[in-house]
């Protein structure tokens, strides 16, 4: 049982890095901010998710899995929104991505 | 691997420092200041200073970021460029960093058992904390009452930041002039903005309710009045973005908001006046109940509460004060 919760962590985190190491690259490689926040927001989700569910495979029923809970709930909600937020703050700023495609046939 | 990352995080510190003194975008250097409050509270974490750590995260990252911003709406967005290079300072600084290295060399090594602040009254707090006090986290033990008249100091420092703020931001106006004015028109917040605005008032409450705990649980784990405060304070701070300023005004209004201010730092005094009226020294916690250790809990839990409701009020002030600055009456 504990091998296969060890295997089971294992996997978590290695995915969880992986998707880490692919948002890392993407914020750096992307050529326009808002694929950049593309590449970053992959980090917030599915990184996260997978990275604290390892954590909590390895807390077993517990307290810690528990607060392990409330902070994935946590970012869950808030990153999204401050993804949102970024984004919308960019657009009302007038930051025009210099590789969109012009629009209205300009 | 602890040290591995220990130098990991101090390497990314020196590395945000040196960001934040080249930028001359004063909006990314108050990001990378909150950067570094964060780095910072992790290191602070690796030493095990869990108090600390809660500290950094919550006042240096989370509300002076705010305070920092709500600055910035005052000035330009960019440093001015100055023209000589200044060359002077440049030889001050590195006289003094190079001081400051040399006197690294007589220090203990990190962690040394034998360092003279762990063989001073480290071992006499560690000993009597569970003896005098009773309770588990011995920081808050030396914060509230082997240290009291360190923290009343702090607390003070704090009533004077915000008094100070609200007369540089006053200027010739009567004090009162720097809040918002109450017939000036509602800014509304992020009315429209659906996705923050529902998330942002669903977290409230939770943010809330984690401030009081840290406020109450200080006597069992990392917490206490000066991080509740400023949790507490960031609650407000982000109703007061969602939903305008003025709606915030109207749950905490300016009177109250002094009265916190004034309040905690009296409460905390208070505390201490009426150890000496019972016949013990100023801050004696002791002689505030029959048992002198329920006495010590009762005083600590009390001068926290002070420290809280001064913390909160303060950062209020300080933010509605330069909140107010876009809308000048």
């Amino acid at each position: 049982m504990s091998l296969a919760l060890d295997i089971g962590s294992w996997l978590l985190f290695g995915i969880g890095s992986l998707v880490l190491f692919i948002g890392a690259l993407g914020v750096l490689r992307m050529p326009t901010l808002y694929t950049r926040m593309h590449a970053a927001s992959l980090t917030d989700s599915l990184g996260a998710i997978a990275v604290l569910g390892g954590i909590m495979l390895q807390a077993g029923w517990s307290l810690a899995a528990l607060k392990l809970l409330a902070i994935l709930l946590f970012l869950l909600l808030t990153s999204p929104a401050s993804s949102y937020a970024l984004a919308n703050a960019a657009l009302l700023a007038g930051h025009q991505d210099s590789r969109s495609p012009p629009e209205n046939g300009a | 691997m602890t040290i591995l990352f220990a130098v990991f995080l101090l390497t990314m510190l020196v590395i945000t420092a040196i960001a934040i003194v080249r930028t001359p975008d004063l909006f990314a250097a108050v990001m990378l200041l909150g950067i570094f409050s964060l780095l910072m509270a992790a290191n602070f974490f690796v030493l095990d200073a869990a108090d600390v750590a809660l500290t950094e995260a919550a006042v240096g990252a989370g509300i002076s970021t705010v305070l920092f911003l709500g600055a910035l709406a005052l000035t330009a967005a960019r440093e001015r460029s100055s023209l000589a290079p200044p060359r002077l300072a440049l030889v001050v600084v590195l006289i003094t960093a190079a001081t400051v290295v040399y006197a690294t060399f007589d220090k203990p090594a990190l962690g040394d058992p034998n360092a003279p602040v762990h063989q001073h009254v480290a071992p006499w707090y560690l000993e009597q904390t569970p003896v005098l006090i009773g309770i588990p986290n011995v920081v808050t033990a030396v914060l509230g009452s082997f240290r009291g008249y360190d923290t009343l100091g702090e607390v003070f420092v704090v009533f004077a930041a915000a008094i100070g703020v609200l007369f540089v931001l006053s200027g010739d106006r009567p004090l009162s002039a720097v809040f918002r004015p109450k017939d000036a028109p509602s800014t509304g917040g992020l009315k429209h903005h659906l996705i923050p605005r529902i998330v942002g008032k669903l977290l409230i409450p939770f943010i809330l309710l984690f401030g009081f705990y840290v406020q109450f649980h200080g006597e069992y784990g990392p917490g206490g009045g000066f991080q509740a405060g400023a949790i507490i304070a960031a609650a407000v701070i982000l109703y007061a973005v969602l939903e305008g300023e003025d709606r915030a005004l109207v749950a905490l209004p300016e009177p109250v908001l002094k009265g916190l201010v004034a309040g905690g730092a009296l409460l905390y005094t208070a505390v201490g006046l009426v150890c000496m009226l019972l016949g013990g020294n100023f801050l004696e916690y002791s002689v505030l109940s029959a048992d002198a250790v329920f006495g010590q809990q009762l005083g600590i839990i009390l001068i926290e509460a002070g420290v809280g409701v001064a913390v909160t009020g303060v950062l209020l002030c300080i933010f509605h004060a330069f909140a107010a600055r876009d809308n000048p009456a």
